[in-house]
């Protein structure tokens, strides 16, 4: 992938523009000056020279991307991944904004770590915003300086990877929340219930002799969060939703209280356990990757607004750290760059569901979950842009991958859409 | 000689070639019977016994079965080797290839590891016990026995009685006797018995009488000491209550059952001394019968002609 400073003015021309904010779409051109949006739709083209043009017949010209989940590793491992080659990974995925979780060595668990990352995430082509830890260390006990860590830039709060298991200490977490009026996010699961489970608890595992994880050590989990929210009043974001279970909670507390949202991953979307039956690491995750019935009723929960986004949980491990025997393996895949083309190809091209859609839950509806900017076409608008082919199939495969870490069980599989470019701030990718 | 190169797992395994590895293993049986019990069959082949988890039984088993096939043999164990010291399994597994190995004999503890060692590596690969997965060369002895006790396996009634949960014998018999045309029917503790095992075919059936008398043979499995106290097994007593194999339980039984065990024995736990002493136990058949069913499996994988079978 290639990626290059804007120096020109650019026009997207004779794009299919979706635009997520107004929910409108329609044919016309788009134009960028000083990496700003200075023109949409039908507008009087400048006449000066030096301008490039970028043909996008057929081509969806739209919000970029934006995950509410992944991780970047630094500081502390950052052989696996960094914010800079993370930045380039989410680039190549049509992500102009996404949010790390704050499960690095150190964790990110005061205000000069949150500050830490703006500094280092200053530059780099998209906008990253740190997410802090909820507990200091992410030992699940003390509180962190919420209102400092938020002064400095912290978005949301969560111990991801570590599930809060203190019922009190997450309760206390929700109404601290308060004041900042800020999300909690808390891995769901019960850590009793899921014991040494590394996969689901299925069939599959029953035949490949692999220790279970059940599909209430999450559905468990997230009802007490749920519950928790409901009781507390606070903002509750429910992250990688993997079980009918959990999505059946959701939509019952949705019904009677609204401060929730939930996400789901792509690889929730596009696999099922079956996909294991040859022990590969690559997909082992946490949670897991769960039956073909949980993976129908994720796409049934976006369908009906029970889920409200997509987010990558981009996880970037050392090819050794994988390559070893199943209970070795690291949990979690990388997922910024085979994004797009995985969920277009389940949900617009198996599920029938329409491409605006689809856009919601990658531009706006996670930013309006984050309270980000999200009126990204008006004038004057930094510019986060992405310019799609929703139709091309194409095998995803090593060359695709700008993350670090090679971690993806997506290689040798067939995609359907692709990104082609992302504009964002004054950096465009693939442009000659 | 078997359509399948390695000898990882019973499931999804091809009658015929199960039909082969006993014959081949009976004819094998006979070898043992002669006063000099070696063959030459596998002269030249080199094998390497890998072993990341303890298993005297196992690992003598299969070393008799290629002494008697006149295989050079290396043992290679966890505790002697270099794995204590970080080194990967990868690079374990790449040493020994290094060293121009025609086949590995591997137990390790993680299910799945023998596929991983066949990517890694380009020899023959025969599972000796991957965690709680499968011990397919477990199933075949038993089936062997089984099938010189009855002449058959086809409509055989058979009971795996345990903790099937963590038993890779229970999962590779399960497969192996339903493609042979015996039913299966597991009973245990209800926490102990998989939600799923249905999936594999079997019946479930927490009433140990009624399965005795459903029977035509049990295959008991060893009960973890280390399972006794925890939520899985709450006493040995309260075991044995209901599904201890005692002489008493027996004896209420106006039938003449057939008793397994893949051993090694926890005597007066999952099976009474007497019982496991009595003419109805085939526990040391199934010794003798595992090494012959070594040989046969070893021998069909590692390009043994059947003319060499019987030369003395
Ligand atoms: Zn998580």
């Amino acid at each position: 992938m290639k990626v290059k400073r804007i120096t020109k003015d650019i026009i997207l021309k004779n794009g299919k523009i979706i635009d997520p904010y107004n929910q409108k779409i329609f044919k016309g051109d788009l134009w960028i000056k000083n990496g700003v949006v200075a023109g949409v739709g039908d507008f009087a083209l400048p006449k000066s020279s030096g301008m490039q043009t970028i043909d996008c017949t057929n081509k969806i010209i739209t919000h970029g991307f934006c995950d509410l989940h992944v991780h970047f590793r630094e500081p502390g491992d950052d052989d696996k991944e960094t914010l800079q080659t993370g930045a380039y990974a989410a680039l190549a995925g049509g992500f102009t904004r996404v949010c790390v979780m704050p499960n690095t060595k150190p964790p990110i668990d005061s205000p000069e770590s949150v500050n830490f990352i703006n500094q280092k995430a200053k530059n780099l082509p998209i906008h990253i915003h740190p997410i802090g830890a909820v507990t200091k260390n992410q030992d699940g006990k003390y509180l962190t300086e919420m209102r400092l860590m938020s002064k400095e830039g912290a978005v949301a709060f969560s111990d991801d990877g570590l599930p809060i298991q203190d019922g009190a200490v997450m309760r206390m977490a929700l109404e601290y929340s308060k004041l900042l009026d800020i999300p909690i996010i808390n891995h769901a699961e019960d850590e009793c219930l899921r014991a040494e489970g590394l996969m689901n608890e299925g069939k599959v595992s029953t035949h490949l002799g692999l220790a279970g994880n059940p599909d209430l050590a999450e559905s468990m989990m997230v009802q007490r969060d749920l519950e928790l929210a409901e009781f507390t009043g606070a903002k509750l974001h429910v992250p990688h939703v993997s079980s009918k279970k959990a999505v059946n909670h959701i939509k019952r507390m949705k019904s009677k209280y609204k401060n929730i949202s939930a996400e789901v991953t792509p690889h929730h979307l596009f696999f099922n356990d079956e996909d294991l039956m040859g022990y590969n690491t690559n997909m082992k995750v946490a949670p897991p990757i769960r039956m073909e019935d949980d993976r129908k009723a994720l796409i049934q929960g976006i369908k009906n607004g029970i889920i409200d986004c997509i987010a990558t949980d981009h996880a970037p491990h050392k090819a050794e750290e994988k390559e070893t025997t199943f209970d070795l393996a690291s949990f979690g895949m990388i997922g910024l760059e085979s994004c797009f083309g995985a969920v277009n190809k389940i949900l617009i091209k198996e599920n029938k569901m329409k491409i605006e859609h689809l856009i919601n839950l990658l531009t706006i509806n996670p930013r309006n979950i984050m309270g980000f900017q999200n009126d990204l076409f008006s004038l004057g608008a930094v510019a986060e842009i992405v310019v799609l082919d929703t139709n091309l199939e194409w095998i995803f495969s090593r060359e695709h991958i700008e993350s670090k870490s090679i971690n993806s069980p997506y290689i040798g599989k067939t995609l359907k859409g692709k990104v082609v470019h992302t504009i964002s701030r004054d950096f465009v990718t693939n442009l000659t | 000689m078997l359509s399948q190169k390695h000898f990882l797992s019973l499931k999804g395994y091809i009658k015929e070639d199960i039909d082969k590895i006993l014959e081949t293993a009976f004819q094998f049986r006979e070898v043992l019977d002669r006063p000099i019990k070696k063959v030459p069959s596998l002269q030249g082949v080199t094998i390497v016994n890998l072993f990341f988890e303890n298993s005297t039984r196992t690992r003598i088993s299969f070393e008799l079965a290629q002494k008697r096939l006149s295989a050079d043999t290396v043992n290679f164990s966890a505790s002697s080797s270099s794995l204590k010291k970080g080194e990967s399994f990868k690079d374990t597994a790449q040493n020994i290839m290094a060293m121009k190995i025609d086949a590995v004999v591997m137990r390790h503890p993680t299910p799945g590891s023998p596929k991983l060692l066949a990517e890694f590596i380009d020899a023959t690969i025969i599972n000796a016990g991957d965690g709680t997965h499968e011990h397919p060369t477990q199933a075949i002895l038993d089936m062997m026995s089984l099938k010189e006790k009855f002449g058959n396996l086809r409509g055989l009634k058979v009971g795996i009685i345990g903790d099937i949960s963590h038993s890779r014998v229970a999962r590779s018999n399960i497969y192996g006797l339903l493609i042979m045309g015996a039913e299966v029917t597991v009973c245990g503790p209800p926490n102990l018995i998989p939600r799923y095992i249905n999936d594999l075919g079997v019946k479930v059936n927490f009433n140990l009488n009624e399965v005795i008398e459903w029977a035509d043979a049990l295959n008991i499995l060893r009960i973890q000491k280390e399972r006794m106290g925890r939520s899985l097994v709450p006493s040995v007593r309260e075991y044995r209550s209901a599904f201890g194999i005692t002489l008493d339980r027996l004896k209420s039984h106006k039938k003449e059952i057939v008793i397994m065990h893949p051993g090694p024995m926890n005597r007066g736990v999952e099976i009474d001394g007497a019982i496991a002493d009595s003419d109805q136990a085939i526990i040391l058949n199934q010794v003798l019968n595992g090494v012959a069913s070594r040989m046969a499996i070893l021998f069909l994988l590692c390009g043994g002609q059947p003319t060499e079978m019987v030369e003395k």
